[in-house]
């Protein structure tokens, strides 16, 4: 280490300043807003009362918000558990070259770009007994099927809809993933003398790894925020069944203009959703790489 | 193990019309048991096809594939029983250096204390024992390549290792430690093992026979030595040796070969068919004589470079350029100063239509 003093210049902060003004207009002063409405009760636009961790107190309490945060968790990892094998089985289904491959993507992106309120309405149709075709057909079916009436049924509805949404999105990246692997790969597991299964489980899902790992924290992130879809087929019920996170803050915010405590529930929303991936992110990265380290003499 | 005859030609195009729509052509080929070969040639010649025709990963559009006497033009890699080394390394991420060894072993269903047992003489030879427990996918580019051969290598039974240019990625000082070891393990494990290569350094200290192909043609098969005495083909002539092959298109006439307005006279008993021919002379066969000797070419020296071992020297007479390769006890020479250089001699080689005159 040599003993000269390093040139100082400071000028090189003012680099960074148009970043620093950019993230503080976009989110800091926005996310300040939510922490002051936090801490407040507002009673008036003129009136309010500083109230300090009182809010997120009462909210940590909230019964109702722990069977809507239960319900969320559920519903996100059913989202996962189903969509991640159905979309690697899709993109091992999707054709490799030709018009059929780009028939193929086509074809399977569609669902991805109908707006959420669609979905809902489709779904919503869907399922009537009187006029939807899967109503209808389950009716036929002898199966007394309802979202509307029955807590499951709607509960399922709405995981049926994210699933037909948003698996596709699961399949592209695959896809992707997929195309990305040389040839001789292949070529050398061909010779191996390597079963389909063991090309997949050895060459196909480890090369997948990592737009996989995008595909579930872009599916966790945006399950965990699922808002429109419930509104529009069965508007959170029937009860609370279908009420999940983000739906429960609405009606605090909106239907009971109780701002404080949504604000500070927000806030804890925030911070589940950010430890949520955090720690998936984190194990996703370690699966395959690191389990093995431990045997290394 | 076995032995592979090769009678085919391959075109990736549906309906091939001219010789440049072949990614090989017609050509007929034996792979002796138990031998070193390298396919040697510039890229795009055809060798890595060919290479690819005789695992089962391509098949020939016409012609067929013998292993032992048995037609496998059909068969796949794991029925014909091949290995394969890649350019590229190709390892198993989620696999320990160990796993890798073995998987194609495992996959075979070979008794575990069987495979063990492979594995680590596999290990040993590659010097890998220390790592086996290693994840693959941690590992330097270099002994990701160890991995390839040594799943090339593990399965005692092959028909044979083939091998596409397996050290391109390695660096220059590993890149002989593995040649080496290669040799080492031909004779250790007596595979038939088939290397291509468009380094001739890489082909002619590794294989006991070289085939040196150019535009899907195999011009020439032969040892070190043939190659370099007697090329068969004048492409042969210049791609082997460093630098190549002096070529000079000349006549031959009733009394010796005319070239720049000179007539060389030809060995003794030598004889030559009238009409255009091309000599060629390797540059370590120049010879350097006194002026006005019969038979010699005054040319004029071009550019002298000693490189230490040697000297080599560029002359030109005419349009005739010449490289000559001379000890580096060689001295008084200047560049723009005329020497006489004699190019006729036993090594010389004559070609017509560019395939050597016998």
């Amino acid at each position: 280490m040599s003993a000269t003093i390093k040139p100082v210049n400071q000028k090189a902060w003012f680099l960074i300043l148009p970043v620093l003004i950019c993230v503080a207009f976009s989110a800091i002063m926005p996310l300040m807003t939510v922490i002051n409405y936090s801490v407040q009760d507002i009673i008036s636009p003129t009136q309010k009362v500083f109230v300090g961790t009182e809010w997120f107190a009462s909210v940590m309490r909230d019964e109702e918000l722990h069977g809507a945060l239960l319900r969320q968790l559920l519903f996100s990892l059913s989202v996962l558990v189903v969509e991640l094998p159905l979309g690697i089985l899709l993109a091992l289904a999707m054709p490799a070259e030709g018009w059929k491959s780009s028939a193929t993507l086509v074809i399977v992106s569609l669902s991805l770009l109908i707006p959420w309120n669609v979905v809902g309405t489709i779904w919503q149709i869907f399922g009537r007994a009187d006029i939807g075709l899967m109503g209808y057909g389950l009716h036929a079916l002898g199966i007394d099927y309802s979202y509307t009436g029955n807590p499951l049924h709607a509960w399922l509805t709405v995981l049926l809809m994210d699933v037909w949404h948003w698996t596709p999105l699961i399949g592209l990246l695959g896809y992707a993933g997929l195309r990305s692997i040389p040839d001789a790969y292949y070529q050398a597991a061909s010779i191996d003398g390597a079963s389909k299964a063991a090309v997949f489980w050895y060459v196909q899902l480890p090369k997948m790894r990592g737009v996989l790992m995008i595909g579930v924290l872009l599916r966790l992130m945006d399950s965990f925020m699922i808002y429109t879809e419930p509104f529009v087929l069965t508007g959170g019920g029937p009860g609370n069944s279908t009420t999940f996170l983000s739906q429960f803050l609405t009606q605090k915010a909106v239907g009971q203009f109780d701002l404080g405590p949504a604000a500070a529930f927000s806030l804890i929303y925030f911070l589940i959703i950010l430890l949520m991936c955090f720690i998936l992110y984190n194990w996703m990265q370690r699966v395959g790489t690191q389990e093995k380290e431990g045997a290394h003499e | 193990m076995a032995r592979i005859d090769l009678d085919l030609a391959h075109s990736y195009n549906k309906n091939p019309k001219q010789d440049s729509d072949y990614a090989l052509l017609p050509l007929k080929m034996t792979f002796e048991e138990g031998g070193a070969y390298a396919l040697l040639g510039p890229s795009g010649c055809g060798k890595t096809t060919l290479l690819n025709i005789m695992s089962g990963l391509v098949t020939p559009s016409q012609g067929t594939v013998m292993f032992d006497g048995r037609d496998v033009t059909g068969a796949t890699p794991q029925e014909r029983n091949i290995a394969q080394v890649f350019q590229f390394p190709v390892i198993y991420d989620t696999m320990t250096v160990a796993e890798n060894l073995a998987f194609p072993l495992r996959n075979r269903k070979v008794p575990e204390a069987q495979i063990k047992k492979r594995v680590g003489e596999i290990a040993e030879i590659l010097e890998m024992s220390g790592q086996l427990n290693q994840i693959a996918s941690n590992l330097a580019a270099d002994a990701k390549q160890k991995i390839s051969l040594g799943r090339g290598l593990v399965r005692p039974d092959v028909s044979a290792v083939l091998f596409d240019e397996p050290l391109t990625v390695i660096d220059p000082h590993l890149k002989w430690q593995l040649r080496r070891k290669l040799k080492q393990i031909h004779h250790e494990l007596k595979l038939t093992l088939i290397y291509v290569t468009h380094d001739q350094v890489e082909a002619l200290t590794f294989a006991q026979q070289v085939v040196v192909m150019t535009r899907g043609r195999a011009v020439q098969t032969g040892t070190a030595a043939d190659l370099f005495e007697r090329p068969s083909h004048t492409f042969v002539g210049h791609f082997i040796g460093s630098p190549g092959m002096n070529l000079f298109l000349g006549q031959a006439g009733a009394d010796g070969f005319q070239i720049a307005g000179r007539t060389l006279p030809l060995p003794s008993g030598r004889q030559l068919p009238a009409g255009e021919i091309k000599l060629g002379v390797r540059p370590e066969y120049v010879e350097l004589v006194s002026a006005e000797t019969n038979g010699a070419l005054p040319m004029t020296i071009t550019l002298i470079q000693d490189v230490g071992t040697h000297v080599m020297l560029s002359a030109s007479i005419a349009n005739y350029k010449l490289k000559a390769r001379l000890s580096s006890d060689v001295s008084g020479l200047s560049v723009g100063e005329t020497v006489w250089i004699k190019v006729m001699n036993e090594h010389t080689c004559f070609y017509k239509n560019e395939e050597i005159i016998p």
